[in-house]
């Protein structure tokens, strides 16, 4: 039995994998894709380290910054541990030879890495590399993997976690390729599975797999999550294919015009009240800009080369001598399962979840530019050293077959029923009732009107199913699961907005647009079994 | 209105067929329009939509293109990623591609504190843009001939590595290409032709050719080759060892 399954193979589950074989763990990593496939090489400003390499910082500031744009809903134990733990972050990360841009100042190691600024911060405290952030912190971790020789369960699909009396003892997964249901058994469990932006199918900058499927199944498991609600837009997305410009490009310099050529809103304010400010302008029937053309051509080429390339492709527009136009969309989601102070899921004992996928209380109501990178790593190691420390006391007993069971006879129903609803359809229109009903404004009759849909969508889900029977390499069957684990979010989603009757960070509600100290707390939610 | 429609052909498992997609979208979205609502049962690999990912390389007329980032033209001829194991349609198997990662052992070996600098940074700058797509490895015709051949993304790893002044050991890489490895590519320049990133797989190679030298290494294939000696197979019109 593997000491330590890691669920999801991005930046924080392959940086625990990486701490917990360093520990002394054997370590499996299993993910639906292959590793470098993940979410996290779309991240590209930065990761924040207060380095203090082009200006002064401090981790005091670095904390602070967090903590208010957290707007009440941080543990600020959390937020100083990962504050704290970012200088030996990027020096772990320099140290396995993450390529960051640098800055010629004579130093060596981590005091090398540029910094460059990100909104809401006080200082320039985001360490890059060009606007390859994320990738290349995401190959860099994989070629270490291959050098710990992990073993990796690529291509399969998570089902479910295993309990036994609260306990976590393993997980099933759907083998894509075999379409085969197996049962891993494990004495720990990291889940790092990733957000759920892309309930918002069609106006989210994620890629199409970020459906939550981990907090999905941490419900399911007797898990809990909490700050749903919490779901950051981010501001500049291109707007014809809702990709992403990074939060850099204003950091740079950028501007935000309207189609009148009035800049609107402080750009480096945090990305929930840019956002709005946008949102606001396009309710007004103006349209929306982002403005680089000062910053010249040779520096865009060189900061922002890879957002050079897409508005081109996307926009065909040339950043360097046209304006190009924005919406915000969907970004990342704060709330998730939830964890305590070490990272374990609370409801399930063993189970810890990292990353997008929890909510470990850093980022509150809103998070900051360049903290997400850091708290995949930072705290992915910290979950990989936690689940080790678990598994020296846990049981080598595998659990039954009971769930394996289950989840066999659950596919193997859904491939015999017939279906009369495309779940395609069902997605895109979940996508766009998210974006209009539970967006950037919120409003209560919306999002009432918002729950009777979705709970309709659901009571309709056994209508649902695959039109392709194939067993081997169905993409059709992962999708819909997907897209199941989408409608199981939603209500979490909608009915936490609903019960918070307050404007806090991303979650905007008209009719209560301040702040109300009662709702200073955390919405969780969690399924009880019903004893009969 | 009337939608205007343009047909694509897609190599699926037994046949080649046709498919009528809207104007003005991307392979990837014309895949999934196609897949949404017309043949549930077409597959492909899909992920973030913004060419970063690396999961959606296809070959489109011939060439190695990101679903993501070509868009569809009438009568385009899509077809999976070559000198892959094809699984389903245009879904490859990418872990024989993967495994040369390993047998390269592209990672940086022994840490060294290092004075980098924005030159430093450059060095490696467009070979760490690779997304790990496997469009040149579809796009090299060693795979033709040679499957144990290491590959333009791993040998571009390779110089990556051993380009970077934190690596102390660069000679344990240098050791793991020369079978099968640099000595092996053609320099046919089909990789740097592909790359939607813009690397230059064939211009690493030809380094680390200098550096495999610089570290003792030689061509092993220019060791063995015969050129007819000694009189080049042509004959020299007498014994040269009869005497006089």
């Amino acid at each position: 039995m593997v000491d330590v399954l890691i669920i999801g193979s991005g930046g924080a589950g392959l940086s625990a994998a990486l701490a917990a074989k360093e520990a002394g763990a054997s370590v499996m990593v299993a993910g639906k894709m292959y590793p470098t496939n993940s979410q996290t090489a779309m991240a590209q400003g930065g990761i924040n380290a207060a380095l203090g390499n082009v200006e002064e910082d401090h981790i005091a500031s670095h904390i602070a910054d967090t903590v208010k744009s957290a707007h009440g809903l941080c543990d600020e134990q959390m937020v100083r541990k990962m504050c704290a733990d970012a200088p030996l972050t990027i020096d772990w990360l320099n140290t396995l030879g993450v390529p960051f841009s640098r800055i010629d100042n004579g130093k060596t190691g981590k005091e090398t890495v540029a910094q460059h600024q990100m909104g809401g911060a006080s200082a320039k405290r985001a360490c890059y590399a060009q606007d390859y952030t994320g990738l290349k912190i995401l190959h860099t971790l994989y070629d270490q993997c291959l050098k710990a020789k992990i073993a990796f369960l690529d291509e399969h699909y998570l089902l479910n976690i295993i309990t036994e009396e609260g306990v976590s003892k393993g997980a099933t997964f759907l083998d894509i390729r075999t379409g085969e249901v197996v049962q891993i058994d494990a004495k720990s469990l990291v889940v790092a599975t990733g957000g759920y932006a892309s309930l918002y199918h069609g106006f989210t900058t994620n890629a199409y797999g970020a459906t939550g499927d981990g907090v999905a199944a941490v419900l399911r498991a007797g898990g809990a999550v909490s700050d749903m609600e919490f779901i950051q837009f981010h501001p500049t997305a291109l707007k014809h294919s809702a990709i992403l410009i990074s939060e850099s490009a204003r950091g740079e310099g950028g501007y935000l015009l309207n189609c009148d050529g009035e800049r609107f809103v402080d750009e480096l304010k945090p990305r929930d009240e840019v956002a709005r400010a946008i949102f606001a302008q396009l309710q007004h029937g103006k349209e929306v800009f982002l403005d680089l053309r000062h910053l010249g051509e040779e520096k865009l080429m060189e900061i922002l080369p890879q957002e050079v390339a897409l508005c081109k492709l996307h926009e065909q527009v040339d950043p360097a001598r046209e304006l190009i136009p924005i919406k915000p969309v969907a970004h990342y989601s704060m709330g998730g399962i939830d964890v305590d102070d070490a990272l374990e899921v609370n409801g399930i004992k063993g189970c810890f979840a990292v990353g997008e996928c929890s909510n470990a209380k850093v980022h509150g109501a809103n998070r900051l530019g360049g903290n997400s990178l850091l708290e995949i790593t930072a705290f992915g190691r910290f979950a990989g050293e936690n689940a080790y420390k678990h598994s020296i006391y846990a049981s080598s007993r595998p659990a039954k077959d009971t769930q394996l069971q289950k989840d066999r006879t659950a596919i193997a129903k859904i491939y015999s029923k017939k279906a009369s609803i495309n779940f395609y359809e069902q997605r895109t229109n979940l996508g766009k009732l998210f974006y209009e009903k539970v967006g950037i404004v919120r409003e209560n009759s919306q999002l009432n009107s918002a729950l009777d849909t979705v709970i309709a969508m659901q009571v309709n889900l056994p209508k649902m199913g695959i039109a392709d029977k194939a067993k081997e390499n169905n993409q059709n069957l992962i999708e819909f699961l997907e897209f199941s684990n989408a409608l199981l979010l939603a209500p979490t989603v909608i009915s936490a907005a609903i019960a918070r009757d307050e404007s806090r960070g991303a979650h905007f509600k008209l009719g209560f647009e301040e702040e109300s100290e009662a709702l200073r707390k955390h919405i969780v939610l969690q399924w009880k079994r019903e004893e009969p | 209105m009337k939608e205007v429609y343009m047909k694509i052909d897609i190599q699926r498992d037994k046949t080649i067929e046709s498919f009528n997609v809207s104007q003005g979208l991307t392979l990837l979205a014309a895949l999934y329009e196609i897949k949404e609502r017309q043949d549930a049962s077409l597959t492909f690999s899909a992920g973030c939509r913004a060419s970063v990912c690396g999961t959606c390389a296809v070959r489109v007329n011939g060439k190695e293109v990101l679903s993501c980032a070509h868009k569809v033209e009438e009568g385009d001829l899509v077809e999976p990623l070559q000198y892959h194991p094809v699984l389903r349609d245009l879904k490859v198997d990418k872990d024989p591609a993967k495994k040369t990662l390993a047998r390269t052992e592209a990672w940086l070996h022994e840490s060294r504190e290092a004075a980098l600098t924005h030159k430093d940074e450059l060095l490696t700058e467009k070979q760490t843009d690779c997304i790990l797509c496997d469009s040149c490895y579809s796009a090299c015709p060693v795979f033709a001939v040679n499957p144990d051949f290491l590959g333009p993304f791993a040998l571009t790893r390779a110089y990556r590595y051993t380009s970077d002044k934190r690596e102390e050991n660069a000679k344990s890489i240098i050791d793991h290409i020369q079978t099968n490895g640099v000595w092996d590519c053609t320099l046919c320049g089909e990789c740097t032709a592909v790359c939607p990133k813009g690397i230059d797989p064939k211009m690493d190679i030809t380094m680390l050719r200098g550096t495999s030298l610089q570290f003792g290494h030689s061509d092993p294939s220019f060791a063995t080759q015969s050129f007819g000696t000694p009189d080049f197979g042509g004959g020299f019109g007498f014994d040269p060892n009869s005497g006089f």
